[in-house]
């Protein structure tokens, strides 16, 4: 993927997590088209239980196209998801949603005509533990007093910060075994941006498994374990976050002036 | 070319022309009629029409619950249209169809029961029977034509489903027509005890029965929709789709539920449009489906509780109109005009509030 990262010696937390392991998360050898585009070329991924990685990449480099077909919105042309060990390339929507994969969606896209309460049991649509979706929302709750006193209210006419609590706390309804995060920092003023990604580390500190796509490279590196470059559609870079803060392609990747 | 908000185009100029000159010939009727009613000698009764009829407030309050029971017949069809526009964004044109379907059922399995004497003895529980299965036969045919026509359209361009529901709407009269001809198809008589005028507070009994009906009806979806979780997840697709399908939703079941409880409704109107006018053809599907149209739009298209609104609001225009504001301004034969009337209150509501009278518009929403 990336033979010319140059081998750098790195601190045994930032290794991933054991490789005996199975992924929460895989794809295998994606490619996805979009009628006659070629979007994802030969992708590669593999997230562990516990991580919290990032997929960078600037407009257009398939980011979002990953996420899609990740959750089923797109089927690749060839390749495979695999949820937990389970091939779930032909499996619609819910099915991998059931297996547990969410998404908090970019710009939230929160349903602004419901209330929150009924966003928040929206995103607990598929289970039928009452016990249990009850308890989970107390802890959203806790983690976000705000979305408290806000519960009764129409989600759109929270604040931006607000809907951003709200959106996440929609995902973890869902109670995922792994969770996506669609460019958490778009959209927000910068406050909420260090905000928001402060959540995400607390989430990811209370042991859920944290898969976020980000064009801002810094504040994403900032926090995750490590992380892969996207450019047009293939995994140009993957390496530890250090090494890839480190890296001096990272910045000209961006840019579009990376050569493998 | 740039606006300001400020700036006013000839466009603005003339809507506000418009405006102005609907709001005077209302005012100017309604100022005849009362100048009428008080006295049919003032110079002012005179001036606009000396032979105008004066209404007795007997008269005026029988219009008036006329127009409520008609109109809430035209709110429950126009729930159908409303609830199809929130989730697939297109008008099903051929949803006044399905209501016509209703008042046929029912006038064909009333006139059944009334040959095996049923109908007579024990009028409250046929009724019960011929609704629900009015209902049955209008969910069935609201699905059908879901899965038929509109669903290989899904992702078409809006214009494409909306010019099928046009042919569907054609169809469907024409199929009714081959299969039960071109007579009237009409409903046994009604007990006498429901025809009669002396009941509550001396209105007619059937249209008691009418606003009766459509208010447990108006509940009932009501409840479902606000307080379910299939509620739930109709409201959360009628706004993002694709997000509700992150949820786990099966949007694709969620689309013929809407449509099954869209036609459920336009089945419990068909059998109050017999209720009301006691026969039924092929025909009678398009303007009643038409008119539930506008009052859907007058209402604020996608909002249940404005439906019903604009349905009340059309059907005591169309009733009270002509002869309140017509006709002490001097308009000829105005109760042929009734229809004119309807859709004038469609004209009028969108030229003073374009979303309709409870349509609301979030500022980050986009409909293109």
């Amino acid at each position: 993927m990336s033979p010319d990262v140059p081998a750098t010696n790195t601190p045994a937390s930032d290794q991933p997590a054991s490789p005996r392991a199975e992924p929460v998360l895989e794809l295998r050898g994606v490619n996805t088209h979009y009628g006659a585009v070629h979007i994802l070329k030969d992708v590669d991924l593999a997230i562990y239980s516990g991580e919290l990685v990032c997929l960078l990449g600037g407009n257009a480099s398939g980011k979002s196209t990953t996420l899609r077909t990740i959750l089923g919105l797109v089927t690749p042309t060839t390749g495979d998801v695999v949820l937990e060990g389970q091939v779930v390339t032909h499996q619609p929507t819910r099915e991998r949603v059931a297996l547990g994969v969410t998404m908090v969606p970019e710009n939230r896209r929160l349903f602004k005509r419901l209330t929150v309460r009924e966003n928040l049991d929206l995103g607990a649509y598929l289970r039928t533990d009452s016990d249990q979706i009850a308890a989970d929302m107390e802890q959203i709750f806790e983690l976000f007093p705000r979305v408290k006193e806000r519960i009764n209210q129409k989600s759109g006419t929270l604040s931006g910060g607000e809907q951003q609590m709200v959106a996440i706390g929609r995902a973890l309804m869902a109670n995922p075994r792994v969770l996506l995060m669609d460019e958490p920092s778009m959209g927000l003023a910068p406050a909420l941006v260090q905000q928001n990604f402060e959540l995400i580390q607390q989430i990811h500190e209370a042991g859920l498994t944290v898969f976020m796509v980000e064009q801002n490279a810094n504040m994403a590196l900032s926090i995750a374990d490590r992380g892969w470059v996207l450019q047009t559609g293939r995994v140009v870079l993957d390496d530890t976050a250090e090494n890839l803060l480190a890296h001096p392609d990272l910045q000209a990747s961006y840019l579009g002036t990376a050569e493998q | 070319m740039q606006l300001t908000a400020k700036q006013r185009t000839r466009v603005d100029w003339f809507l506000t022309i418009l405006r102005v000159a609907a709001l005077v010939l209302i005012g100017a009727g309604l100022v005849a009629f009362v100048a009428q009613v008080v006295d049919s000698n003032n110079p002012f009764a005179r001036w606009a029409n000396p032979d105008a009829i004066n209404l007795t407030g007997r008269q005026f309050r029988d219009l008036v619950v006329a127009g409520l029971a008609q109109g809430a017949m035209y709110g429950l069809i126009a729930l159908g249209y409303s609830m199809v526009y929130g989730v697939l964004g297109f008008i099903n044109f051929a949803h006044g169809e399905v209501f016509m379907i209703g008042a046929v059922t029912g006038a064909i399995t009333s006139s059944k029961l009334a040959e095996a004497g049923a109908w007579e003895d024990n009028f409250v529980l046929c009724l019960l029977l011929v609704v629900v299965l009015s209902m049955v036969v209008c969910t069935i045919t609201a699905v059908i034509m879901e899965r038929v026509a509109y669903r290989p359209l899904r992702g078409k361009p809006r214009l494409i489903p909306l010019i099928t529901s046009i042919g569907v709407s054609f169809f469907l009269q024409n199929f009714i027509l081959v299969l039960l001809g071109p007579g009237t198809k009409t409903y046994p008589r009604m007990p006498e005890w429901l025809t009669e005028k002396r009941t509550f507070l001396e209105i007619q009994g059937t249209r008691l029965l009418v606003l009766a009906a459509a208010a447990v009806a108006m509940v009932g979806l009501w409840y479902l929709v606000e307080r379910t979780k299939t509620g739930k997840a109709m409201r959360a697709v009628a706004e993002d789709a694709e997000i509700a399908s992150l949820m786990g939703i099966d949007v694709n079941r969620v689309i013929v539920k809407t449509f099954a409880v869209g036609g459920a409704m336009a089945g419990v109107a068909g059998i109050l449009w017999g209720l009301l006018f006691n026969s039924v053809l092929h025909t009678a599907g398009f303007l009643p489906g038409i008119k539930a149209f506008s009052a859907a739009v007058v209402g604020g298209i996608g909002n249940l509780g404005g439906s019903m609104a604009g349905g009340l609001t059309i059907g005591v225009a169309e009733s009270l109109g002509p002869l309140v504001i017509l006709e002490p301004l001097g308009v000829s034969g105005p109760s042929q005009l009734r229809d004119a009337v309807a859709f004038s209150v469609l004209i009028i509501v969108l030229l003073v509030r374009p979303s309709g009278i409870f349509g609301e518009r979030l500022p980050s929403e986009e409909r293109t």
